[in-house]
């Protein structure tokens, strides 16, 4: 299941996203600028309504950018598609689908065989913990067992990137720390490109290679951190002095960054 | 209508409440809920004798309305008879061929309507103009359109269960939750398996409601008809049996309308529960 450090080729040129709504305009994103390497892990940290997820959206292909572009191992990206899965922070499971129904869907859609993909979703699944689950359905599994199928979901169709949109920002806190460790270890298995956006400074330095410290609306790279704990990483790390130093580093940072939403956009 | 509990959520109430060690409930307790429902008709039919035993006079009348016992021989007669089957089936012909037809073009109209915005421009208006007409108030206009009188009663059948059915349809597709069409395309879904696998699982409960509730109307449609314009069919056999003064007949008429019509209803519950393996149990029944 190893990428072979071939795929995942993230550029973000330039990128300029607005949105008009009543003759308002909303700038969400203004001239944003990140290259990632081929597997690597990279979290967009922000405050809230910073245009962090428009960005990731903007790299699904679920918007359209107002300026610049966003290409992924040399194309452009122009709509949503498999190679770009996301995972949602919550609820985005077909309800009406068993969890293996759900993870064969990337299967289905591309016309690979009903033997064949009940064997790699239930691949998948052994990886991120769920076998026994496959005849589940979405409403009848904990939170932490939802977004681990819609891990599976999104990687059954070997993408160039796996988006996350804040995946365990609705999780306690025990259940977010397990799902941090199993997302750790899932990617050492597959090392597909992961763009991973959250608000939690502990989450984003724990799990990546980089962290882009975002401003304020509109959304512009204030600091781009490199993190160089350590892999295979265990939950201790926090509690190391490069990870403290770290932490204090982007703390600031956000916290300005903060303050600075609440008091309005910049000019 | 519509009102559909969200698929994907826990039911609210999942514990249970009685605590694992609470001592075993007597028989009585645990069968409560079928004597409970069989208590519950057995008093309607004593009620229903008292009054007409003695002849209750309190500006309601009951001194022409016939006793159970008396509507009881009425249907073993009828029962017995072939004539009263030649009504039901005809009664029964009808709705199935008018519901189905509703069914078919109400789901269809639905689905299109809900999802693509030039169907709803285009369709809807007249949908929303005739909707507020009552069934009955086609009877005239529908005897004039259709050659038949069997082809005019199932229109009227099938107008009544189809506003219904659209409407649910509608609601069901426009209720879909965004963020579900967005994960399908970035799984690969294109415009027609977002169709097949997300709008139309997604309408499911809301077109089931839809279905309940237009059986439900196209009963009320089918008996008005056959009273109004009918040769067959139970509508018809009860206006007729007032019209020669056979009371019992009229409330035997009666009493079959009410059993199809449960009987209708239940079959769309089980079909619905059937199709919709994935939604949670009914919170009540937790308790």
């Amino acid at each position: 299941m190893t990428n072979g450090g071939a795929t995942g080729r993230i550029e973000i040129n330039d990128l300029g996203i607005a949105f008009s709504r009543n003759g308002w305009t909303v700038e969400a994103v203004r001239r944003f600028t990140l290259m990632t390497t081929p597997g690597e892990f990279v979290a967009l940290l922000g405050p809230s309504g910073c245009g962090k997820t428009t960005l990731l959206n903007a790299v699904a292909g679920f918007v359209t950018p107002t300026a610049g572009q966003v290409v992924v191992d040399g194309e452009v990206v122009a709509a949503p598609g498999a190679d770009r899965g996301m995972v949602f922070q919550h609820h985005s499971l077909f309800p009406w689908k068993t969890v293996i129904g759900n993870v064969e869907f990337g299967l289905k859609m591309r016309g690979v065989s009903k033997v064949e993909r009940t064997a790699q979703a239930r691949d998948y699944l052994n990886l991120v913990g769920l076998a026994g689950f496959e005849r589940a359905y979405p409403g009848e599994l904990s939170g932490g067992m939802q977004q681990r199928v819609g891990i599976a979901r999104v990687l059954v169709n070997r993408p160039r990137v796996m988006l996350m949109d804040e995946p365990f920002g609705a999780l306690d806190a025990q259940t977010r720390l397990t799902m941090q460790e199993l997302l750790l270890g899932v990617w050492r298995e597959v090392r597909t490109t992961i763009i991973f956006v959250t608000h939690d400074i502990d989450e984003a330095l724990f799990l990546s290679d980089r962290v882009a410290v975002m401003t304020a609306r509109p959304g512009q790279i204030r600091d781009l951190v490199t993190v160089k704990l350590e892999r295979p990483r265990a939950a201790a790390v926090i509690a190391t002095p490069e990870f403290m130093a770290l932490k204090a580093r982007v703390l600031v940072q956000v916290r300005e960054e903060s303050a600075q939403a609440l008091s309005g956009p910049r000019p | 209508m519509g009102a559909v509990p969200e698929a994907g959520t826990a039911p609210l109430v999942s514990t249970a409440v009685v605590p694992a060690d609470a001592p075993a409930l007597p028989q009585f307790v645990r069968w409560g809920r079928p004597v409970r429902r069989v208590l519950s008709i057995g008093l309607f039919f004593v009620i229903w004798h008292l009054l007409t035993k003695w002849d209750v006079d309190l500006y309601v009348r009951f001194q022409n309305i016939p006793a159970p016992w008396e509507v009881l021989e009425e249907a073993v007669a009828l029962l017995a008879g072939r004539a009263f089957y030649v009504h039901i089936l005809a009664s029964l012909e009808r709705i199935w061929l008018g519901f189905a037809i509703a069914t078919v073009l109400g789901v269809m109209l639905g689905l299109l309507i809900g999802w693509f915005r030039f169907a709803e421009d285009t369709l809807f208006p007249p949908i929303e103009l005739l909707r507020p007409i009552p069934a009955v108030a086609w009877v005239p206009l529908s005897i004039m359109l259709w050659p038949t009188e069997r082809s005019s009663i199932v229109f009227i059948t099938t107008l009544g269960a189809f506003f219904p059915i659209v409407l649910n349809t509608v609601h069901g597709v426009e209720a879909i939750d965004r963020q579900l069409v967005r994960a399908a395309t970035s799984l690969g879904a294109g415009r027609a398996a977002i169709f097949r696998e997300v709008v139309i699982p997604g309408a499911l409960p809301s077109i089931v409601t839809g279905l309940s509730v237009g059986m439900g109307v196209s009963w009320i449609c089918l008996i008005s008809a056959e009273m109004i314009s009918g040769q067959f069919g139970v509508g018809y056999f009860t206006w007729l049996a007032y019209g020669i003064v056979k009371y019992s007949q009229v409330v035997v008429g009666m009493l079959t309308i009410g059993i199809l019509g449960m009987l209708s209803s239940a079959l769309i519950r089980v079909i619905g529960a059937r199709c919709m393996p994935w939604l949670p149990r009914r919170v009540k029944d937790e308790a």
